[in-house]
């Protein structure tokens, strides 16, 4: 099958170093990856053309790019897959939220500085034992879902928090975090959920769901950052926005079936908290101007006790 | 220039495990990796790594004759019994580092059966062992502070005297070429499946290891031993684990005949490498394949047991070959996988160079002889890393650096001028393609006099097409096409050595199988091939007996 290529290329040492699309037409085998199609371009077709990719079955992670503006593993990708209905170009540009160097290649550095942040190697305590340390499989076969992830960065490429601030600790980084902090021989979880409790941490993903989208190996970071959450606040770390939220989530709905909307951002941030009292001021203004002010006396739904009941119920099981 | 006590080349399992070790000992290491050391071929390991454990019952000594036997009898005896009597600490060592394993019902490590042993000695983390081992030991790498050159290529050895002093090497995101002067160099750059199409190693394996160490003076053993492994995918040639069969798959002709049955009738599917692969492709010759390959089973395993044993191979089946493995039979062919020969080397990784270690894939130590069995590969890269690691930190202390300066690089800078401003017209991606198609045509599972001389004559005929091989990229930042140029050096140096290598052993012996000698000849080739540089620029041929301590060589069957 012929297939049009559009490839997004940048040159840091030509005279105008901008970005700018090449097209390039290739005849395809219908199983073809993308991988396998850009290697042909550089091997036949143009040998300027750099990408990173090494071990082509989707392990070593290098060739993660974005395939018609979302990010995966150009080498797990089948073309067939990724071909709009209604013409033949594919569209493939570099990984996101991380600095081009070249065409398809993005400068890694700021990627692997936040993979070391978290600390990332197992930190028991007491001494060694003279054998293997004793753990359940089952607890094994849990952490082997994250030990997948191959670092590929596609998470990061893709993530919403990260396009907008530069200080979140990001999918990639959390869910390696995860690795440890569920690891039944790792003892140092205190220092960890310490730092995970802090700016750039676990409360600043936004739930968009786009990492575990995207993830080429089943990783699921935010799934993984959420149980982070619900562990940070057992360990007793309830003194945050994020924690009162979630908190002030629970209180709400167990309290009248369904979300008090003002109470929110007040229980969120603190009612003694003047300064983020004034911040939400012009919110509450647009919010007005729209028409989505919520009522201000707040009933309870019919049959509130049934929710009530859900949980008690959940809790006990907890 | 740049100063360090040890240089290590190559930061995979070997190479991290090398620097650990030397670091431990007070050395100033630092590594340099054309990759981040993440992206390492390590990652592809997917059954396991072996060990006899004695507190399971199991014994080293079992151990050691089944990687003999499977060897053929090439390996050196006293190096496979030292790899096999360290192989327990090694798997504890990782475990504490925090590689998580499957587990048994007690909670200790749990095991695997693997090809051509008779014991289920294979420790694994489901099916992606190699990539758990890498990343863990990447942690180490940052706990313990260690430097990494990310995304530096080496260009050649420094040489003065016969001792090596150095490296020089290229920063890929820049351009800029520095000389680094150690004290001691370690080769762990991996293997050279390139050199073959298909092949299922990664892109990054391309010799580069094996040949610097050739241009420095070091000899290359073995190098006719290459491994096709019996279970890999049509087309893509991307590997499926012997894990397949050690969790009990079949494999099947277009009969529908478990084949292994009538080849193999104790160790069936799970007899060594170079045996399956013969039989499949004596199969498929014989007119019992489909479409060039046979089938692998593993339906009655049931889906719940294959996607908690086996979830990689699974996705890769589907994404590779269209196939679900629980519901199907997957096609798959035998396909080059791995060098069991390279820079010889002995059970500290010293070459025959001083300064210069080798471990792990690219070194020849001889421990997997004519076959290699899965999961030694593992085992392989840490313990002689770790050893290399140790015998250069202690080595460091009594020497001072070799007289080197900026103007050992002075070589590497003209030969990149020359590439980038020639106007030659080859293609690399052409000449590599052609390389390949004739190593596999010629130097496959089924070799013969007549095949390999062919195969001597086109290797010589790309060789002379590369030196016109145009570089199209004229940029210092990230030029890949300029790298690529460079690897197809590496790699027809390898091809040759291979090429060479095989011609000159007259008898079958391991992998290496000729049908115009189908027998393997103990009296005469009880040794092993070495190829080296010879002072006239072409290379010259040694040979060394095989080092046999406790077990004579004996008929194989399985």
């Amino acid at each position: 099958m012929e297939v049009k290529f559009n490839v997004r290329r940048y040159d840091p040492e030509s005279t105008d170093a901008v970005d700018h699309f090449q097209e390039y037409l290739m005849d395809m085998e219908d199983s073809s990856t993308v991988l396998d199609g850009l290697i042909r371009i550089r091997e036949e077709v143009d040998g300027t053309l750099s990408l990173r990719c090494s071990c082509r079955s989707a392990i070593c992670g290098s060739c993660a790019v974005r395939v018609n503006g979302e990010a995966g593993l150009a080498c797990n990708t089948k073309i067939i897959d990724v071909l709009p209905g209604n013409g033949n170009t594919i569209t493939i540009e570099p990984a996101g939220n991380l600095p081009v160097v070249k065409d398809l290649v993005v400068d890694f550095q700021p990627f692997w500085g936040k993979i070391k942040a978290v600390e990332p190697w197992l930190q028991p305590v007491g001494e060694e034992p003279k054998t293997e340390y004793l753990a359940p499989d089952e607890d094994m076969l849990h952490l082997a879902g994250v030990v997948s992830c191959i670092l590929c960065g596609a998470c990061v490429s893709d993530c919403t928090v990260m396009e907008v601030d530069s200080n979140f600790l990001g999918p990639a980084a959390l869910a390696k975090s995860y690795r440890f902090v569920g690891d039944p021989r790792d003892a140092s979880n205190q220092q960890r959920f310490k730092t995970l409790n802090e700016y750039g941490g676990v409360w600043d993903c936004t739930r968009c769901m786009k990492c575990v989208e995207v993830c080429p190996k089943g990783v699921a970071p935010m799934d993984r950052i959420m149980s982070l959450r619900e562990k940070v606040m057992e360990a007793g770390y309830t003194n945050t926005n994020g924690a009162r939220h979630a908190n002030a989530f629970v209180d709400s709905v167990k309290h009248s079936g369904w979300l008090d909307e003002l109470k929110l951002p007040i229980k969120s941030f603190g009612i003694f908290n003047i300064k983020a009292m004034i911040g939400l001021i012009p919110l509450a203004i647009r919010s007005q101007r729209a028409g989505k002010v919520p009522p201000i006396f707040h009933k309870s739904i019919p049959g509130v006790e049934n929710v009530k009941r859900i949980f008690e119920k959940v809790e006990t099981k907890k | 220039m740049l100063d360090h006590d040890i240089l290590i080349i190559g930061a995979g399992l070997a190479g991290m495990r090398a620097a650990l070790s030397a670091k431990e000992q007070g050395a100033d290491v630092a590594v340099v990796s054309k990759v981040h050391p993440v992206r390492s071929h390590s990652n592809a390991a997917q059954g396991g790594i072996n060990a006899a454990l004695t507190d399971r019952g199991d014994d080293w000594r079992d151990h050691a004759y089944d990687t003999i036997k499977g060897s053929d009898f090439l390996g050196d005896q006293d190096a496979i019994a030292l790899m096999c009597q360290e192989a327990g600490d090694e798997v504890i060592a990782m475990e504490h580092m925090g590689a998580i394993f499957n587990r048994d019902e007690e909670g200790r490590l749990g095991t695997r059966a693997f090809g051509g042993q008779r014991e289920a000695r294979t420790f694994f983390v489901a099916d992606f062992t190699g990539q758990a081992l890498l990343h863990v030991l990447y942690e180490q790498i940052l706990k313990a502070g260690a430097l990494v050159y990310e995304e530096w290529f080496v260009l050649s050895l420094i040489v003065r005297d016969g001792k090596c002093g150095g490296a020089v090497m290229m920063d890929i995101r820049t351009g800029r070429i520095e000389v680094v002067r150690a004290k001691a160099v370690i080769l762990a750059a991996g293997g050279l499946g390139r050199v073959f199409e298909p092949s299922t190693n990664a892109l990054i394996c391309t010799g580069d290891g094996m040949s610097l160490g050739y241009r420095a003076g070091a000899s290359l053993m073995d190098m006719e031993m290459v491994q096709y492994h019996p279970t890999t995918l049509k087309g893509s040639g991307v590997l499926i684990s012997e894990a397949a069969r050690g969790e009990g798959a079949y494999l099947l002709n277009s009969e529908n005949d478990r084949f292994m049955l009538k080849y193999a009738p104790e160790f069936k599917e799970l007899a060594s490498r170079d045996v399956v692969s013969r039989c499949e492709q004596t199969e498929i010759n014989e007119g019992r394949g489909i479409d060039g390959c046979v089938l692998l089973d593993l339906r009655h395993l049931g889906e719940k047991y294959i996607s908690e044993r086996l979830s990689q191979i699974r996705e890769l089946a589907m994404d590779f070959a269209n196939v679900d493995m629980a519901k199907e039979p997957v096609p798959i062919m035998p396909g080059m996988h791995y060098q069991m020969g390279g820079v010889k080397a002995n059970v500290d990784g010293e070459t025959g160079v001083p300064g210069l270690y080798a471990a792990g894939e690219v070194a020849c130590v001889s421990v997997h002889g004519g076959n290699r069995l899965g999961a030694n590969s593992l085992l392989d890269t840490l313990v002689f890393g770790r050893r290399s690691g140790v015998h250069a930190a202690d080595l460091i202390k009594s020497i001072q650096h070799l007289d080197v300066d900026d103007s050992a690089a002075d070589n590497d800078r003209r030969n990149i001028q020359n590439l980038l401003s020639n106007n030659k017209n080859e293609s690399f991606g052409q000449i590599r393609l052609d390389m390949g198609t004739a190593m596999k045509e010629h130097f496959g599972v089924f070799r013969d006099e007549d095949g390999m001389r062919e195969g001597i004559e086109k290797i010589e005929a790309v060789k002379k097409r590369a030196e016109s091989v145009y570089v199209a990229d004229k940029t210092s930042t990230f030029n890949t096409n300029l790298l690529f140029t460079l690897e197809l050096g590496f790699m027809l140096e390898c091809a040759e050595s291979i090429a060479v290598s095989a011609a000159d052993r007259s008898e079958s012996r391991g992998a290496h199988t000729r049908t115009d000698m189908p027998d393997r000849d103990d009296e005469n080739w009880l040794k092993h091939i070495m190829v080296s540089k010879s002072s006239d620029g072409g290379h010259e041929l040694n040979y060394k007996d095989v080092v046999i301590t406790d077990w004579e060589p004996v008929v194989r069957q399985y």
